[in-house]
């Protein structure tokens, strides 16, 4: 247990990169820092996808040398997963972002708890 | 692909593409006729989805649909079997309606200009929902959940006041939340099993299970992407975000959140299920009992919280978590019946918690905007058709014979006896639930049929606003239908499931 652990470290960082994403999207109540657990949640599964699709000594599968064997090659599939996934939250973070600016240009804080109890005040 | 195909299995893949096509092209246009391409895109996936219903019907088999040339390990696919196109039927005729039904709030709650903008977004939403039914890929699902979301979040925003962006915001962390665990989930699975494809990791899934390897991975896969899901479709802990979003948004976007969002993530589990796990090793992987008790517990902290409520829309939006319970419980019961009882339960909250959030807009609305109940006191006499619908409504989630939410409860006690070990705790809380239920639906439908003489507000007849008093119907209809003619829709369930396997 403790050697795989070891031998595959960058999977276990990943792993510790995304609960701490996760925890800081879940539990901070400053807005800016919720977007930035939102950004290492997801480059942590890039990071997870990148290092489970590397296999050391192999290349990008592009033939230049007309070498076929798939010996030679990794997979391309993690690496596309990888940037669709960057589009993904790309797009998820612009509009994370412009909502926290409507907040604050209407509320002028960050704090999403502070936001609810003035909302509570207002009894809208 | 093969020369014999025919013409009609291409449908599911064309209303995919009209949404996703009309709503790039209803950005550009005026709201006018944002407004008749949405209506136009969505009777047409009606059609299509029923041709394609029939013929499978007919047939009696699924079908995969191969996008582009690639075949299974590498490709794309959609598949097709009844559950899937009785659904997407379903789910496009109640988002027709719900939008039809809202059109006249939506014309005042929301600002000039930017309606056009709400017909894109839900042209969106619809694409995105049939994607997550139809995809037989896990990755272009989880694409399809982050649109879904997106698009969901508009709709919730697309009012403005502080208390929608304060909410879309926060369905936003969650949904987030839910998002980020499936996909991490989806990539352990591709690292356990080397496939995207629902079918191929299920086959591979076998063969593990078989072996015995990887039991720790497998079982931290499943979890996380069960609990990625029920987050998402706000299973009981995780609802927080609920009542404000489908509280105070317009009337369609309620709608179509409540009873159709979060139902294309619940099928989605379901899928994964079926699909991908497997029904016996998702049952024997014990996921199933944590599900089970936070359904029960949602069912009855839902309908305590909604009994506490002192506003109608946020009272329904607070049942949505007890009736999410109630699936979900479905779920967790582990047998196929209690599949076919939650199958049918989303049938059933789809039918009703969008007559009631339509219903509800009818009743506010003669009540000078109010939605506090004491101002609501005799609106069903002011606004006769939506008194009636409300109270039809109101009757089906208590479980009143005739209406569908009767079917769901009694499939869900049948299936209850026959499983030895959660019987009584599903009887009980079934029970529990029940009566809750009916304390706040009835106290509201008498409240709203208790005559008052003092009040001033205006009486709107069914001809004041044809369209609306024709969704109500319609809506009234499909219920009952539910309820009346619920054995051969059991029958398709059921042959809906068996073709998962």
């Amino acid at each position: 247990m403790g050697a795989n652990l070891f031998n595959n470290y960058g999977e276990a960082v990943a792993m510790i990169l995304f609960v701490i994403g996760f925890g800081n999207l879940m539990l901070q109540s400053n807005l800016i820092k919720k977007i930035i657990g939102l950004n290492i949640m997801d480059t942590a599964v890039y990071l997870f996808l990148a290092e489970k699709g590397y296999i050391s000594g192999r290349v990008a599968p592009i033939v230049v040398d007309g070498i076929q064997s798939t010996e030679a090659y990794i997979n391309p599939v993690p690496s596309g997963l990888v940037l669709t996934g960057i589009v993904v939250s790309v797009s998820v973070s612009a509009l994370m972002l412009s909502l926290t600016i409507r907040l604050y240009q209407r509320y002028h804080t960050l704090d999403l708890d502070e936001i609810s109890l003035r909302l509570k005040k207002e009894g809208l | 692909m093969s020369g014999e195909m025919e013409f009609v299995q291409n449908f599911p893949c064309f209303s995919i593409m009209f949404c996703m096509f009309a709503g790039i092209v209803s950005s550009a246009f005026k709201e006018k006729m944002a407004r008749i391409v949405n209506v136009a895109v969505l009777t047409l996936n009606i059609l299509l989805s029923a041709a394609v219903f029939l013929y499978v019907a007919k047939t009696g088999v699924s079908y995969v649909y191969v996008m582009g040339r690639f075949p299974a390990p590498w490709g794309n696919e959609l598949r097709i079997g009844i559950l899937e196109t009785g659904l997407a039927l379903f789910f496009c005729v109640i988002m027709l309606l719900s939008l039809l039904g809202g059109r006249h709030k939506l014309v005042q709650e929301v600002e000039e200009g930017k309606q056009g903008l709400y017909y894109v977004l839900s042209d969106l939403m619809l694409s995105s929902l049939l994607a997550l039914l139809y995809t037989n890929d896990l990755f272009t699902a989880y694409v399809f959940v982050e649109i879904n979301t997106i698009s969901a979040c508009g709709l919730i925003m697309i009012r403005q006041n502080g208390r929608t962006i304060e909410a879309s915001v926060r369905y936003m962390i969650m949904s987030l939340l839910g998002s980020g665990l499936f996909l991490v989930g989806i990539c352990m699975l591709y690292d356990l099993t080397g496939h995207l494809l629902m079918s191929n990791i299920k086959m591979e899934i076998t063969q593990i299970v078989a072996e015995g390897a990887y039991r720790p991975p497998l079982l931290v896969t499943i979890a996380i992407i069960s609990v990625g899901l029920a987050i998402k479709s706000a299973l009981f802990p995780f609802h927080a975000w609920l009542p404000d979003a489908y509280g105070y948004s317009t009337v369609s976007s309620a709608a179509i959140l409540s009873s159709l969002v979060s139902k294309g993530y619940i099928f989605l589990l379901f899928k994964i299920i079926y699909r991908v796990i497997g029904f016996d090793v998702f049952h024997d992987s014990k996921i199933v009992n944590i599900l089970f008790i936070f359904a029960l517990m949602g069912m009855v902290f839902g309908s305590l919280s909604a009994i506490k409520e002192n506003d109608v829309r946020r009272m329904i939006a607070f049942s949505s978590v007890a009736q999410v319970g109630y699936i979900y419980m479905g779920v967790g019961m582990g047998t196929q019946v209690g599949m076919v009882a939650a199958v049918f339960h989303v049938l059933s909250h789809v039918a009703t918690k969008s007559l009631l959030f339509i219903s509800a807009i009818g009743l506010t609305d003669v009540s000078g905007g109010s939605r506090k109940f004491i101002e609501l006191t005799g609106s069903g006499y002011r606004n006769k058709c939506a008194g009636v619908a409300f109270s039809v409504g109101a009757l089906s989630m208590v479980g009143v014979p005739m209406f569908s939410g009767f079917i769901s409860k009694l499939l869900f006690s049948q299936a209850a006896v026959q499983n030895t070990v959660k019987m009584l705790p599903t009887l009980i809380v079934l029970g529990i639930s029940t009566i809750l239920n009916a304390i706040y639906f009835m106290k509201t439908v008498i409240r709203i049929y208790t005559p008052v003489n003092d009040r001033e507000y205006p009486t709107v007849a069914w001809r004041d606003n044809k369209v609306y008093a024709a969704v109500l119907f319609c809506f009234v209809v499909l219920n009952i239908l539910l309820g009346v003619c619920s054995q051969p829709i059991v029958d398709l369930i059921e042959s809906g499931l068996m073709m998962f396997a």
